[in-house]
C-alpha cells in the first residue's frame, strides 16, 4: 500500500461517509447492536419487566384494599405504564456508563461516525425495548381486570404517550450516564431521582390524599401529569388539559437535554 | 527522510494538577513503526488520544498524514485505526458482529464488510470463535479482536496502545509478526510499550517518553550505544563491600556503575567489560556473591537517561488507568 493507495481507500470511505444519511446510518447500527445485548443478557430486560409486574400485583391486591379509588385496577394500570418506562428509563444511564467504563466510547470517537449515533442509538434501542414492555404490561393489566374505557384508538394514543414519555425520560438518564461513567453509580444515583418522581405522583394514589405541601409539586410534575394524560385517554374524564402539560414537558425536556447529552458526549470519554 | 506519516510538535495537556504532556515534539515517517517508551503516566496514552482524536491537547498542534488531529479531526478518523489498552469490543456481540460494527461505523461499504471480517477473523485465528459472544473469550482472543477491530478500514495510520500487554509469549509473537506485515504493505504504525525488548523488536525508531517529556529520540541501535548493550548486576555481600566495589570500578568505567545497597550495576558493550570488571574485583580482593548478565530493560534506559527509576506516575487520569478519570466525566 503506497500512501496515494492509502489515501485512496480514505477517499472512498470519505465519500461515503459524506452521505446526508450518514446519521440515521450510524444511529441505526448503534441501536442494532444495543438491541443485541438485550438479546443476549436477558437479565437487562427482566429487570425492566420483573420489576413493574410485581407492582402490578402488589398496587391490585396488597394496597389496593386501602386506597379509596372505585375501580382501582383500571385508575392503577395507567400509572404502571408510566412508572414502568420512567423506571425502564434507568437502563440508559447504565447501558452508556457501562460502555463509558469499557472503553468502547474511546474507540467510537475515533471513529468517522456521526456524533450523534452512539446517544440516539442508547434511546433508539431503549425506546424499541419500552415498545415490547408496554405491549407486556398491557397484556398483565388484561389479566388483573383493567378494561379500557374510552376506544382502541384513545388508547393506543395513551400507550404512544407512554413511550413518548420513556424516549424523553432516557435523554435525561443519557446524561446521568455519561456524567458518572460507571453502571452501578449510574444506577445508585438515578434511584434517588425517579423515587419520588414515582411515588410523588399520580401514578397510584390520587395526589388529593397527599399533604398539602407536597400537593403542588405531586400535582404538576411530569410523571403526575403524563399519567393523568394517559389514564384519560384510557378510562375516560378530561383529557386535553393533561396532554397538553405532558406534552410541554416532553418537549422541555428535549430542548435542554438533547443539546446537553450530545455536548457531554463530545466532551466526555 | 519520506513523507510524514505523523507531526508532533510542542503538545501539551494537563488534567488538574497533573501535567500529562509537558511538550512533546516528534515525528513519523510514512510506513515506518515508531515506539513510545515509558512506564505507566508517562503520557503515552494521553499522547495517542490526542492523536486519534478524542481528547484536545491544552496547546501545540499534531497532524497525521497532513491533517490536523483538532481542526480536521473528520478527516484524521478516515485514516487511522486505534486498538487501545482496554480491549474496547463489545462483550455482549460475537467476534464477527462486533467487527461489521465497527466497519459500518468507520464508512465501509456494506458489502465489503463480511469478507473483510472474514478475512480478518480468519488471521487472527478467530475464525472458530466468530460467532460466540466475546465474553466467552478469553483475554488474549479478546486483544487479538480489539487489533482486528482497529484494520477493518484498512487504515493507512494505525496506533496500537500497549497491544502485547495481557498475551501470552506466543500471542505477543503472532502479533509482533502481523505488524510487520503491515509495516511491509505500507502501513504506518506507531505503538506504546513499557517494554524496550517490543520497542526494539519492531521500531525503527524509538521516542522515550518520562513525565510528559520526550527524554531521547533514536533508533534502536541508537539507544543501546548510550546504554551499552548489556547489564551487569554484581552482588556484593554487604552494603561496605558494594561501596568499595563501586569505586574500584568507577575508576575504569565512570559514571556507568551504580550502588543500589549491596547490588552494583553497570552498562556493558560486551563480554570483554565483564572480564575487565572480574579482574578489577579481584585484584581488589572483592569477591562477588552473586554475578547476573542480562539484556537492558527500560529501567535501565530510565536510569541511564534520566537518573531515576522508571518509576509508575500512574495518577489516575495521566496515562488512562481509566476508572479515576472516567468517573470525574469530561476531565
Amino acid at each position: 500500500m503506497t500512501t496515494r493507495a492509502a489515501d485512496l481507500t480514505a477517499q472512498t470511505l470519505e465519500r461515503r461517509g459524506s452521505s446526508a444519511m450518514r446519521p440515521i446510518r450510524d444511529a441505526l447500527a448503534v441501536t442494532g447492536r444495543n438491541l443485541i445485548g438485550y438479546r443476549r443478557v436477558p437479565q437487562l430486560l427482566v429487570f425492566s419487566t420483573i420489576q413493574p409486574v410485581i407492582f402490578v400485583v402488589l398496587f391490585r391486591y396488597v394496597f389496593g384494599g386501602a386506597v379509596n379509588i372505585p375501580n382501582y385496577q383500571n385508575y392503577l394500570m395507567p400509572g404502571v405504564f408510566v412508572q414502568t418506562v420512567v423506571f425502564g428509563a434507568m437502563t440508559t444511564a447504565v447501558g452508556l456508563a457501562t460502555d463509558l467504563k469499557s472503553g468502547l466510547l474511546e474507540r467510537f470517537r475515533s471513529l468517522p461516525m456521526a456524533r450523534s449515533a452512539v446517544l440516539a442509538g442508547r434511546t433508539g434501542a431503549d425506546l424499541a425495548r419500552n415498545v415490547f414492555v408496554a405491549a407486556l404490561m398491557a397484556a398483565v393489566g388484561f389479566l388483573v381486570g383493567f378494561r379500557v374505557q374510552t376506544n382502541p384508538i384513545a388508547f393506543l394514543f395513551g400507550m404512544l404517550l407512554v413511550l413518548l414519555f420513556g424516549y424523553v425520560l432516557s435523554w435525561i438518564f443519557a446524561n446521568v450516564g455519561l456524567a458518572v461513567g460507571d453502571p452501578e453509580t449510574a444506577q445508585a444515583a438515578a434511584f434517588p431521582v425517579v423515587a419520588p418522581l414515582i411515588f410523588a405522583s399520580s401514578a397510584f394514589v390520587q395526589v388529593s390524599s397527599m399533604p398539602g405541601w407536597l400537593q403542588p409539586f405531586a400535582k404538576y410534575q411530569p410523571v403526575s401529569v403524563t399519567a393523568s394524560a394517559v389514564r384519560a385517554l384510557m378510562i375516560g374524564g378530561p383529557t386535553a388539559s393533561f396532554v397538553i402539560q405532558s406534552l410541554a414537558w416532553c418537549a422541555g425536556i428535549l430542548l435542554v437535554f438533547v443539546p446537553l447529552g450530545v455536548r457531554r458526549y463530545r466532551r466526555t470519554v | 527522510m519520506g513523507d510524514v506519516a505523523i507531526l508532533v510538535e510542542g503538545l501539551t495537556k494537563r488534567f488538574g494538577d497533573l501535567q500529562a504532556l509537558a511538550g512533546i515534539d516528534f515525528e513519523v515517517e510514512v510506513g515506518t513503526v515508531f515506539g513510545l517508551l515509558g512506564p505507566n503516566g508517562a503520557g503515552k496514552t494521553t499522547a495517542i488520544r490526542i492523536l486519534t482524536t478524542i481528547l484536545h491537547p491544552d496547546a501545540g498542534r499534531a497532524e497525521v498524514l497532513g491533517h490536523d488531529v483538532v481542526g480536521d479531526a473528520e478527516s484524521v478518523r478516515y485514516r487511522i485505526g486505534l486498538a487501545g489498552q482496554y480491549a474496547a469490543v463489545d462483550r455482549n456481540l460475537t467476534g464477527r458482529e462486533n467487527l461489521r460494527l465497527i466497519g459500518r461505523l468507520a464508512q465501509v461499504e456494506p458489502s465489503e464488510i463480511p469478507g473483510r471480517a472474514n478475512e480478518l477473523l480468519q488471521r487472527f485465528g478467530l475464525s472458530e470463535a466468530a460467532d460466540r459472544p466475546v465474553r466467552t473469550y478469553s483475554g488474549g482472543m479478546r486483544r487479538r479482536l480489539d487489533v482486528a477491530a482497529a484494520l477493518v478500514q484498512r487504515p493507512p495510520v494505525l496506533f496500537l496502545d500497549e497491544p502485547t500487554t495481557g498475551l501470552d509469549i506466543t500471542g505477543r509473537n503472532e502479533l509482533w509478526d502481523m505488524i510487520r506485515e503491515l509495516v511491509a504493505d505500507g502501513t504506518t504504525v506507531l505503538l506504546t510499550t513499557q517494554y524496550l525488548e517490543e520497542a526494539d523488536r519492531l521500531a525503527g525508531r524509538i521516542a522515550v517518553i518520562d513525565r510528559g517529556k520526550v527524554i531521547a529520540n533514536d533508533t534502536p541501535a541508537g539507544l543501546k550505544a548510550q546504554l551499552g548493550s548489556t547489564v551487569i548486576e554484581i552482588g556484593m555481600a554487604n552494603e561496605p563491600s558494594a561501596l568499595s566495589a563501586k569505586e574500584l570500578l568507577s575508576r575504569t568505567l565512570g559514571d556507568r556503575v551504580e550502588r543500589e545497597g549491596s547490588m552494583v550495576r553497570l552498562t556493558a558493550d560486551g563480554a570483554g567489560t565483564l572480564m575487565d570488571v572480574l579482574r578489577s574485583l579481584d585484584a581488589g580482593g572483592l569477591g562477588p556473591a552473586s554475578i547476573a548478565v542480562r539484556e537492558p530493560s527500560m529501567d535501565d534506559v530510565f536510569l541511564r537517561l534520566t537518573g531515576h527509576h522508571a518509576e509508575d506516575t500512574a495518577v489516575p487520569e495521566a496515562d488512562g488507568a481509566g476508572k479515576a478519570r472516567r468517573k470525574r466525566g469530561a476531565a
